[in-house]
């Protein structure tokens, strides 16, 4: 049995208490007002019940019910890191490491939040809303690193890799890392972000993305979310695009006990543009949910969201998705389809668009699938000699192709193309096509 | 190499193939006509193995084996080969990437080396040629778009490749023009030999005048009513299935 005040909202407002003199940046009082409304909203919600609209098909229970334990200082012996000859910035239990990121020689900033923390008055909190989300609330009152990047305007930034690392821990970490990308006019940023973990540990990641970008400017935002498969995964990305700019949004929502992959975009300029593409691959005891919200707060913008999502075993998968056009946002273009396939009679899936219109000359439409394998397909398959395995895998690209295909860039397609096939070999299946 | 004893199979617990028999020696071709309905498809399916055919009487042994006790994809690594009557189209599944893992299934299975994607595009252009094949149909996803007849010289690219022992050919003649046809005949053809049989599916003569059966039956009412050689096809052709119907 569990002390009372050991777990929940209330063991996380304890700790804010416990902590607030040594966080970073408890002696600058921007950050300390900013800590304080956060937590000010945190305790106004706590973690949100399933009777809360947002959070109806997402039950936070075993995250109220789990008692975490203080964030890691590194043990990180085991971790091997990818090879990769693009820049990197690395995290570990939430803490960016100079020591094992490569960041020399970029045309851009790169830097750790705790170390230029006083620099961000104005820019850090612009974006996220704590009043309206609980997560980025819990985030805004403990948050205690994180990465900055800033790319001037007119620069090509190229690739920048973000890999969170969790360690193995008996201490069930949680760790709440703030992420501010920023990208003034014209510039240009492919950002790929991968978070992963032990199979067996238990943590909480909860990272919070604020993401500007100008006039004219393009993030490609790619997300590979491969956590061990006992961790939770609470993430809330809030981006604001301007006139002409461009945000593209895509994620592999593919580790966790518990995913959760919220994503707030507003395009606030003439012709911004928005992409959100992703892919949810959830097998048994899994619970992976994409949320996403789109506020088309300016005229001429278009946005396009494919999301597909394969579940296995007994597992559960969610997506919402909310299109807002505001009556000033003439000429929108908006289009929105998630399809699910379910691959066991014990996976269940909960879909739920929603579009607010309030322009009168717009475009904007949705769809939802729900289904299983073709039985033809998979007997076509099998009477070539494939086995049936790998039959279904087969159609299981298949059925993502569209959503990777509609991703323009060609890294975060790759990246993306490995963390399935990897996928698929933890379920145990041979793999799928061969290429010729 | 097939030899198939009063065969009971039904569809959704009605009695479609009821009591049929037939041997198929190696290097022999046959071809099965019969008016719709009879259980022409009924039978590849069954032999091919789909689902939903539940056999409820009878046996068939393929090369000395139980065919009825294997997976379609183990039918098919044995040498069976089911050419669809209507094949399906595969959205996201490229059609070079489908042929090369189906070809390296058979040869795993047969114990022989896989092949990388530079061998199999040569093997694979070399077949297409004789198909008379647009290379880009490698790279579009299989069967997406195919004409009709594009879907056949697919099937037939298949079978060319996977170099089956049994050719099932379910109405492959269905819906072809005359230069389809010849083409679907002349992959037929090229196969011949002594350890290619196939048994060739049809409602009509016109593709037995290009592929020259050994033997023809006639299945009614799932049974095969009448057996003779080629010229009972062209019998058949003249007098309509009613004569062959009544007499039997």
């Amino acid at each position: 049995m569990t002390a009372v005040g050991t777990t929940g909202a209330g063991a996380f407002l304890a700790r804010h208490e416990g902590l607030r003199a040594r966080l970073p940046g408890a002696h600058l009082p921007w950050v300390t007002a900013l800590r304080e409304a956060s937590a000010e909203a945190f305790r106004a919600q706590g973690f949100p019940t399933r009777r809360v609209e947002a959070w109806k098909y997402t039950d936070l229970a075993a995250v109220n019910g789990t008692v975490f334990g203080e964030p890691l200082t590194g043990v990180d012996d085991a971790l091997t890191l990818p090879a990769t000859t693009n820049p990197r910035a690395v995290f570990v239990d939430g803490r960016f490491r100079a020591d094992l990121s490569t960041l020399e020689g970029l045309a851009y900033t790169v830097e750790s939040l705790a170390a230029v923390l006083p620099t961000l008055e104005g820019r850090l909190g612009a974006v996220a809303r704590p009043a309206e989300q609980a997560l980025a609330a819990l985030n805004g009152m403990l948050f205690e690193d994180g990465l900055v990047v800033t790319v001037p305007a007119g620069v090509a930034g190229g690739v920048l890799e973000l890999l969170s690392f969790a360690t193995v821990s008996e201490r069930a970490p949680a760790y709440h890392p703030r992420h501010l990308v920023q990208l003034e006019d014209g510039a240009s940023l492919t950002l790929i972000e991968t978070a992963s973990g032990p199979a067996a540990a238990r943590y909480l990641h909860n990272p919070v993305f604020e993401i500007e970008v100008a006039a004219k400017a393009r993030l490609n935002h790619g997300r590979l979310q491969q956590e061990g498969l006992d961790a939770f995964f609470l993430s809330t990305v809030y981006a604001r695009v301007a006139e002409g700019g461009a945000y593209d949004n895509f994620t592999l929502n593919a580790g966790g006990r518990l995913a959760r992959n919220e994503i707030h975009v507003a395009l606030q300029g003439p012709k911004a543009e928005c992409h959100m593409n992703g892919v949810q691959l959830v097998a048994d005891g899994q619970h992976a949910d994409t949320t996403t919200a789109l506020d088309h707060a300016a005229p001429d913008c278009a946005s396009r969201q494919t999301y597909k999502t394969v579940l296995a075993g007994r597992s559960r998968g969610v997506f919402q998705g909310k299109i807002l056009v505001r009556k000033i946002a003439q000429k929108t273009d908006g289009y929105q389809m998630n399809q699910a396939l379910l691959l066991s009679p014990e996976a269940e899936i909960d879909s739920k668009p929603q579009l607010e219109i309030y322009a009168d000359d717009v475009k904007c439409s949705h769809g939802a699938t729900v289904g299983e394998l073709d039985a033809d397909n998979l007997f076509f398959l099998r009477s070539r000699g494939i086995p049936l395995d790998q039959a279904k895998a087969i159609l299981v690209e298949a059925f993502l192709t569209e959503a990777v295909e509609a991703v323009a860039d060609e890294d975060i397609r790759n990246a993306l193309s490995t963390a399935v096939t990897g996928w698929w070999q933890r379920q145990g299946v041979a793999g799928g096509i061969e290429v010729a | 190499m097939l030899k198939i004893e009063n065969l009971h199979a039904t569809v959704d617990g009605k009695p479609i193939l009821k009591g049929l028999s037939l041997s198929i020696a190696p290097g022999e071709i046959h071809a099965i006509m019969g008016p719709n309905g009879s259980g022409k498809s009924t039978l590849s399916y069954v032999l091919a193995g789909r689902e939903g055919y539940e056999v409820t009487e009878g046996s068939v042994t393929f090369m000395g084996q139980d065919l009825l006790a294997m997976e379609p994809e183990e039918r098919a690594v044995a040498g069976v080969f089911l050419a669809f009557q209507a094949p399906v189209e595969l959205p996201g599944v490229g059609n070079a990437n489908f042929l090369r893992t189906a070809l390296n299934a058979v040869r795993r299975a047969k114990g022989e080396a896989e092949v990388d994607a530079i061998q199999f595009l040569k093997l694979a252009r070399a077949r297409m040629k004789v198909l008379n094949m647009p290379d880009d149909m490698l790279k579009r996803p299989v069967n997406v778009g195919f004409s009709g007849g594009e879907k056949k010289r697919n099937e037939m690219l298949q079978m060319a490749m996977l170099s089956p022992k049994l050719a099932l050919l379910d109405e492959t003649d269905s819906g072809l023009d005359i230069d389809a046809l010849k083409m679907v005949a002349d992959t037929v053809n090229s196969l011949r030999g002594p350890d290619f049989s196939a048994l060739v599916i049809t409602h009509y003569q016109r593709l037995l005048n290009h592929i020259v059966p050994d033997h023809v039956h006639v299945l009614s009412a799932g049974r095969i009513i009448r057996s003779g050689g080629p010229e009972l096809a062209q019998e058949l052709e003249a007098t309509g299935y009613a004569a062959s119907v009544a007499a039997a």
